[in-house]
């Protein structure tokens, strides 16, 4: 019998930092620094995916997609690459692009609607959030293509969910990736759940890291609440594919907290014993034990760390209200680089009809009702209410 | 100045634009080694090597998601559809992705790059081969959609679409391809994207196409001139994204009449919407209603009906006896 289930060849899993906080195997090159800064970062993140969530329910910002639980995958991993290389995000991917550069008041204005929300911070090498899953594999193929023909060394980055693996486009991109070998990084963050679909539903293969093993690439699976073993495994992707060897395929394990969007009820699709069973593999928990052990860490350190991230986010919060959201005429100069006549037409029209609206505002509100307050306050508060009444 | 047919303007305009510019880079389907299926890059991997004029594997959306990336960092890709009818595969990298990078960064990334496919009927092809699909891409706002109709045309359009900022869809009337020989400057020259180009003179009824049923409309339009005293002005659009709407507008005040020809299907076309431009801005110049020949709302038939399936001569001359019947 040729057909022997037992032989189909595994992935390794890694991991380096345990629950308990304790690390096995050799520890990767960070100093003590290094190692604090990414803690930082991911209590940084927490903070502000708690504060985001209740923006949302504030009707502050729009629909968010929240990351708790998965911190150590994506600092732990963008920890490892170098300015120079190139990230291509989903939605969820927020402190890789701050970590990149991206400054986290961008962050917010993408969910508050401004037309500059999806804007890509000069001088930062990364993609605007993708939406259509898996969109983005194809883009970082594509740019670890200009970067082989450039010569430039750089290396690019494609995050994506599990989910994600079950669409055609990630099958293209990891072939392409594969026969051209091409300096890209596909970094999963299997976080379990793909909205209300579980992983075993998104695909039967035992583990999504073997998927490499058809284009004959590296792949590896890696606990993704151990940040010590993701920087482990993505600086020895990062040096693979930065010496012209080819693709690396990473599927990190982790689990998101919270829902999907803010629009989905996870109690709906998932047990609680299986939040409460994650909840105990707590990426950031599992770090602070690793780093108390080590004496680089204690609760007052930890607090006065939250404490900043509160107070630097609560400054970013501000910022971003503050900040024009744009109005519609603006719109029209964004779909090309110079605007074709009959879109100059639609935009002049729009133009029209908004300095007609804000003449009308302006004769027959009273006084003191905020139509004077400028057109950013105007549009948020439309922005909110529109927010409120889909009754998130 | 040599004379050429579409397929060798088409050819020139890439050998030139590559010479000139070492981030353009051709690739798709057989256009390497075998100098695509209708030798449209012929010579051009023996001229600038595998780097550069490359065989990809056989996959339509990373072919077009490839070019994205690419674009995005300072390459001016040129990728390949081999049948605009496989273009279906790539819709998402297409109309969701390389339409709207530019509206989603806020107008931070753009992307140069540029999509050749061969497309049109008449050629006896398998099925999804022949699909004229130009209608799903004006629908896309942040495309450029370019369907030239003769060899000068096909190689301005096309040098003018590599150096464009845009994503620019280049679509290539197969039955053109060899059609006929004319004379094409053998240097650099530009045809402006978005601008119709005026091929006959008239005064009674503006005849607007593009593509395959350009040399057609001509023909038709110059035995109406002959035989029957009609004086039809026939406006070539050349580009569909975006519509040269004031050329046709000023054309059909003039004339008075409108017949719009495609070879797509008809409901939701490029023709509908042309027809509507004129409904709202021309309405009182009109003496008669406008009319289509059009494909049929059918899927792209078999070789055995698609004689009668497009727009013919017979079905052309009978709709401008039509519109001209309203005195």
């Amino acid at each position: 019998m040729w057909i022997q289930p037992e032989k189909q060849p595994l992935v390794e899993t890694f991991q380096l930092l345990d629950v308990d906080g304790t690390t096995h195997g050799e520890m990767p090159e960070l100093t003590d620094g290094e190692m604090l800064d990414m803690f930082q970062w991911m209590v940084f993140a927490r903070t502000f995916d708690e504060r985001a969530v209740r923006l949302q329910r504030q009707g502050r910002i729009g629909t968010y997609a929240p990351f708790s639980g998965q911190e150590a995958a994506q600092v732990g991993s963008a920890y490892a690459i170098e300015k120079t290389d190139w990230v291509f995000p989903t939605y969820r991917e927020l402190p890789v692009l701050w970590i990149h550069g991206t400054p986290v008041k961008q962050s917010l204005l993408y969910p508050m609607g401004a037309v500059s929300g999806g804007a890509v911070t000069k001088g930062v090498n990364a993609f605007p959030v993708q939406i259509i899953i898996a969109a983005q594999t194809l883009h970082a193929m594509g740019s670890a293509w200009a970067s082989q023909y450039l010569g430039d060394k750089s290396v690019n980055v494609c995050y994506l969910g599990d989910g994600a693996t079950a669409q055609g486009d990630f099958h293209e991109a990891l072939n392409f990736a594969s026969v051209m070998k091409l300096p890209v990084i596909f970094f999963i963050q299997n976080n379990q759940w793909a909205i209300s679909v579980p992983r075993g539903r998104q695909a039967a293969s035992r583990t999504l890291a073997q998927k490499a093993v058809a284009y004959d690439i590296p792949g590896i699976q890696v606990d993704g609440n151990d940040i010590l073993g993701v920087y482990k495994v993505m600086t020895e992707a990062v040096e693979h594919a930065r010496s012209g060897l080819g693709p690396v395929l990473i599927e990190a394990l982790t689990y998101r907290h919270g829902p999907h969007t803010t629009s989905d009820d996870p109690t709906r699709y998932r047990d609680a014993d299986e939040v409460a069973m994650w909840m105990q593999r707590d990426p950031i928990t599992r770090f602070a034990r690793f780093l108390t052990a080590r004496g680089l860490l204690d609760s007052a350190k930890e607090a006065a760390m939250r404490e900043d991230a509160e107070q630097r986010i609560g400054q970013a919060v501000i910022e971003a209200e503050a900040e024009a959201k744009g109005t519609l005429p603006e719109v029209f100069d964004m779909v090309y680089g110079t605007v074709p006549r009959e879109l100059e037409r639609q935009r002049d029209e729009a133009a029209t009809l908004l300095a007609g609206k804000a003449q009308m505002a302006a004769g027959t509100a009273p006084v003191g009702s905020g139509a004077s307050a400028g057109p950013g306050v105007n549009t948020r508060t439309s922005a909110q209410t529109a927010s409120t009444a889909k009754g998130e | 100045m040599t004379m050429m047919n579409i397929i060798e303007a088409i050819n020139s305009a890439l050998q030139l634009e590559m010479d000139r510019d070492d981030k353009v880079i051709v690739f798709g389907e057989d256009v390497g080694h075998a100098g695509g299926v209708f030798r449209a890059t012929d010579g051009l991997q023996a001229r600038f090597g595998e780097r550069r004029v490359v065989d990809t594997p056989l996959a339509e959306s990373a072919i077009i998601g490839a070019a994205v990336g690419m674009a995005a960092r300072g390459l001016r890709p040129i990728a390949e559809i081999q049948f605009l009818g496989f273009i279906y595969e790539a819709m998402d990298q297409l109309a969701s992705q390389a339409a709207r990078m530019r509206f989603r960064s806020a107008g931070t990334i753009t992307l140069p790059m540029v999509v050749r496919a061969p497309y049109g009927g008449g050629v006896r092809t398998p099925e999804l081969h022949s699909d004229s699909l130009e209608g799903l891409f004006l629908h896309s706002p942040g495309l450029k959609v370019v369907m030239p109709s003769n060899p000068y045309d096909a190689k301005g359009l096309l040098l003018a679409a590599i150096r464009d900022e845009n994503p620019v869809l280049f679509f290539e009337p197969m039955k053109l391809y060899r059609f006929r020989k004319e004379e094409v400057p053998d240097g650099d020259y530009i045809v402006e994207i978005g601008k119709a180009n005026v091929v006959v003179d008239g005064s009674d009824l503006t005849l607007i196409t593009w593509g395959p049923t350009v040399p057609l409309a001509v023909g038709l339009a110059q035995k109406f001139a002959a035989e029957e005293g009609v004086s039809v002005e026939v406006i070539d659009l050349r580009t569909i994204a975006p519509l040269d709407v004031d050329t046709i507008l000023a054309s059909v005040n003039k004339t008075g009449r409108a017949l719009i020809v495609h070879e797509a299907v008809k409901a939701g076309g490029v023709g509908a919407e042309v027809a509507a431009l004129i409904s709202e801005q021309a309405l009182f110049s009109l003496e008669a209603p406008i009319l289509r020949v059009t494909g049929y709302d059918t899927p792209y038939p078999v070789g055995g009906v698609e004689d009668d399936w497009l727009p013919n001569a017979a079905r052309i001359a009978g709709a401008i006896r039509q519109i001209m019947s309203y005195a």
